[in-house]
């Protein structure tokens, strides 16, 4: 390619002080191309994505689009000038039609000044069409699924005069056939000659989907890769700077089938339930052991935890916590028996993101001890010191504020908020999603490490070679249901597969 | 909820049927209305006249011009509590020049204008310097408050023969008497639709209330429509001042005391949602009407105490509330 780069980034610098989020980045993306952003969370990937649409205030560095010195003031600006952005949570308004989430803001059809709906729907439906999207413009964008509403995000910003298409993690809610007809829509944008800049923490995807790579590191360059010269293992490498053997050496530590006979059972559910979420059903975790829930996307894994926490009110059943029955209405009587939850929600039901580090991880304690026992800052300090330094919560400072935070670190704060309450019982609903894979690799070392020291560990995560490797047990969920609970260790990724596609196995374990 | 696979034969009776469950809080206010009327109808015998219809337009002129403006304010999810002092500090302004001799047509857009100009200090104060709505116009409430009694503490009689043949103006469209406060609220209800409805800006102030992050990263005009939304608010009291001083041919700064909450709770009413995103002018225009009607069916009733409208008010503000918590927590 020696055509001239529609954006060139060079010596891009972005500070929020006292963080560096990135430093010196030199970047460039031709037209026609698919080019994957690749790094961990907290690389900088989001911050160079923002600070190339105006959002963030470079301090130093230059941007060029198609050879013209530029600085935008903001996505609205960028996009003016043929560069449209499509995040990884859908910013679009549920509240509006779906034309109008595709066309406002650009040249909307009118008539004597007026929006002119009835070709403004027209138009829309010719765009959905373009990317194969059978639903109506004229209804609330709020009526449809997620994928759905992403979809129609890719189809917004192409309207117009696109040069350059920025997807932030856009397949993070799609299932496979989706990601295809994404890929499908990408493949032909980029054959009409628009340069797009992908992100994803899929590898197979950044394989199947991409023609060259530029990978960061902290918030520095590490360097650019003609995809089909980059195999995955050096990839990955680049990425977390060092060994990707190290990480994938994570398992379980210990078997739980050495557990003695007449061991009781650290929570014991029997028959739990509760009407519209989840049907009734048995769960035993033993201490020391990690259950791993395994299902699709609303099967119910989400439901079950709330229930086994107190986050929402069963409607039957009861459980017992070490043999004695007890009632878990609230989280906060889960709390005072030892069991913590950490929400697949991490934004909206974790951590605060005004607070900072500190104040965040030492929520949870200072909560249990009532707010009337302030704790003394020096052992806060400790507290605080220790986990950032266990878990590698980056930056390492206690004063940063959350929201300035990677996810994964992000999730690492939100862990070690539970883990200074030292529970016995440590429920975590999707603690590795949508983060990168170092940080997943931690978080699923912790796992297998507490596990090892003795506390109950009930793991939840869509990925089911992440549950098989790290769980004793597993318990299978298919639409709102309990189907079958399988020992991790005698039970293939298939085997799972096959229950949650069946719903039962040869052994007939439920009706 | 929504099926994704209807048979095509039977898809058009299902639209026929089915309906848009943004328009459900309106259709409910619809309803309460015309139950009101109904019993109003039973109950007395000269309530469903004409007379009692009018009346009601021209008795809450000024206050559908409040509840317009503040149905663009709620939309983008804020609040406006100056209205009340606004639409006061309209009145006194326009009786005081009027009696110090200026001409009706520069003396009425000088008090428009004068509710613009506190709109515009609402929304810089809010969208610059990141005040709450709240307090914003908490401040400036009490700051056209205030101003209303430095202008003139007692109340100023309005006799200049423009103004009065303006606001004594009338016509009958049938047995219907309209005035021309009713025809200015009418103009203004409908100015507000098609803003709504048919601009960018209109489209705007809905996405910003229904995500105002979202909203930006749409790249729409945010900051702008947040304080013309201020703006406008601001416009509409004061020209609910003007409607006002039309009906009572007086300015007096103790004018349209906690009004503000009328206009919040015809908003409301008219099944605007406080969080912002949902709602629509006609709907504004049914719950003041919804208010209207409360107030005459105590009057009619004649032994009751017209205290008794402010508790149905509350009451049926209750229902409301609860029936939209309802509503939205039915979608998810």
């Amino acid at each position: 390619m020696t055509t001239q780069p529609v954006v060139e980034l060079t010596g891009i610098t972005v500070e929020f002080p006292p963080v560096t989020a990135l430093a010196g980045v030199d970047f460039r993306l031709y037209p026609g191309e698919i080019h994957a952003l690749m790094g961990e969370n907290g690389a900088g990937k989001s911050t160079l994505i923002k600070a190339l649409t105006g959002v963030y205030q470079t301090s130093s560095g230059t941007i060029a689009v198609d050879g013209t010195e530029r600085r935008f003031t903001g996505p609205g600006d960028a996009r003016a000038h043929g560069i449209s952005t499509v995040y990884q949570e859908v910013n679009l308004c549920g509240n509006l039609t779906v034309a109008e989430n595709i066309m406002l803001g650009a040249a909307e059809p009118r008539l004597l000044g007026a929006l002119h709906w009835r070709s403004m729907r027209r138009q829309a439906a010719r765009h959905l069409e373009r990317m194969g999207l059978d639903i109506d413009p004229g209804s609330s964008l709020d009526s449809h699924s997620l994928a759905v509403q992403q979809l129609v995000a890719i189809c917004r910003a192409t309207v117009g005069d696109c040069k350059v298409l920025i997807l932030d993690e856009p397949t993070s809610s799609l299932d496979a056939d989706e990601v295809e007809s994404l890929f499908a829509v990408m493949r032909r944008l980029r054959d009409d000659g628009v340069a797009i800049l992908f992100v994803s923490h899929f590898l197979d995807q950044i394989y199947a989907v991409s023609d060259r790579m530029t990978v960061l590191r902290n918030g520095g360059l590490v360097g650019e890769w003609a995809t089909s010269d980059l195999p995955a293992g050096e990839l990955v490498k680049h990425m977390i700077g060092r060994s990707a053997q190290v990480l994938e050496s994570v398992g379980r530590k210990q078997g739980a089938t050495a557990r003695p006979a007449g061991t009781v059972p650290r929570l014991q559910a029997v028959g739990l339930g509760r009407k519209g979420s989840i049907q009734p059903y048995d769960l035993d975790v033993y201490p020391g052991e990690v259950v791993g829930l395994a299902g699709l996307l609303g099967s119910g894994r989400t439901e079950l935890a709330r229930l086994l926490t107190g986050a929402d009110r069963a409607d039957s059943g009861s459980t017992r916590i070490e043999g004695v029955p007890r009632r878990l209405h609230t989280p906060r009587a889960a709390m005072a028996r030892g069991i913590a939850y950490t929400s697949e929600d991490r934004k909206g039901e974790g951590i605060v993101d005004g607070l900072t580090v500190r104040e965040n991880i030492v929520l949870a304690m200072q909560a249990e001890r009532g707010w009337v026992r302030p704790l003394p800052r020096r052992q806060v300090d400790e507290i605080v010191a220790k986990y950032i330094e266990q878990l590698g919560i980056r930056p390492a400072n206690p004063e940063a504020l959350l929201r300035n935070l990677s996810g994964g670190n992000q999730q690492k704060v939100l862990l070690a908020r539970w883990l200074a309450t030292a529970p016995r019982l440590l429920v975590l609903d999707e603690p590795t999603r949508g983060i990168d894979v170092g940080a997943k690799a931690e978080i699923q070392k912790l796992v297998a490490e507490l596990a090892g020291e003795g506390m109950s560990v009930v793991f939840i995560s869509a990925e089911l070679e992440e549950v098989l490797r790290l769980s004793h047990r597993i318990a299978v969920l298919r639409d709102r249901r309990v189907v079958a609970t399988v020992d991790a260790e005698e039970t293939t990724t298939d085997q799972v597969v096959e229950l949650i596609a069946r719903g039962n196995v040869a052994e007939g374990d439920a009706a | 909820m929504t099926t994704t696979t209807p048979e095509r034969a039977t898809r058009p009776l299902l639209r026929a049927v089915r309906i848009d469950r943004r328009y459900l809080p309106v259709l409910g206010t619809l309803a309460v209305l015309a139950l009101m009327l109904v019993i109003g109808g039973t109950r007395y015998d000269n309530f469903l006249t004409p007379i009692v219809y009018s009346n009601l337009f021209i008795n809450n002129a000024h206050l559908i011009a409040l509840a317009v403006g503040m149905t663009f304010v709620i939309l983008t999810g804020g609040i406006d509590l100056s209205v009340g002092s606004v639409l006061a500090l309209s009145t006194v302004i326009i009786a005081a020049l009027l009696q110090a001799g200026w001409p009706v047509a520069v003396v009425l857009p000088v008090a428009v204008l004068t509710g613009s100009l506190i709109g515009l200090a609402h929304g810089v104060m809010i969208q610059v310097f990141g005040v709450q709505p709240f307090v914003a116009t908490l401040a400036g409430m009490f700051f056209a408050r205030g101003l209303c009694f430095v202008i003139a503490p007692e109340s100023i009689p309005i006799d200049d023969p423009a103004f009065t043949a303006l606001a004594g103006w009338d016509s009958w469209l049938g047995h219907f008497r309209t005035t021309a406060a009713v025809v200015i609220a009418l103009a203004v209800v409908a100015i507000g639709f098609v803003v709504l409805h048919y601009t960018r800006f209109g489209r705007t102030v809905y996405a910003v209330g229904g995500g105002e992050h979202s909203a930006m990263l749409m790249g729409l005009a945010v900051s702008r429509t947040k304080v013309l939304a201020y703006v406008v608010s601001g416009t509409c009291a004061a020209l609910g001042g003007l409607l006002f001083a039309m009906g009572n041919r007086s300015g007096y700064a103790l004018n349209g005391v906690a009004m503000e909450l009328d206009a919040i709770a015809a908003v409301v009413i008219g099944g605007t949602l406080l969080t912002g995103g949902t709602g629509f002018v006609l709907g504004s225009l049914l719950g003041v009407l919804t208010l209207g009607t409360i107030q005459t069916v105590i009057q009619f009733e004649g032994n009751l105490s017209s205290w008794w409208t402010k508790i149905v008010i509350g009451v049926l503000l209750l229902v409301f509330v609860v029936l939209q918590r309802a509503l939205s927590l039915r979608k998810t």
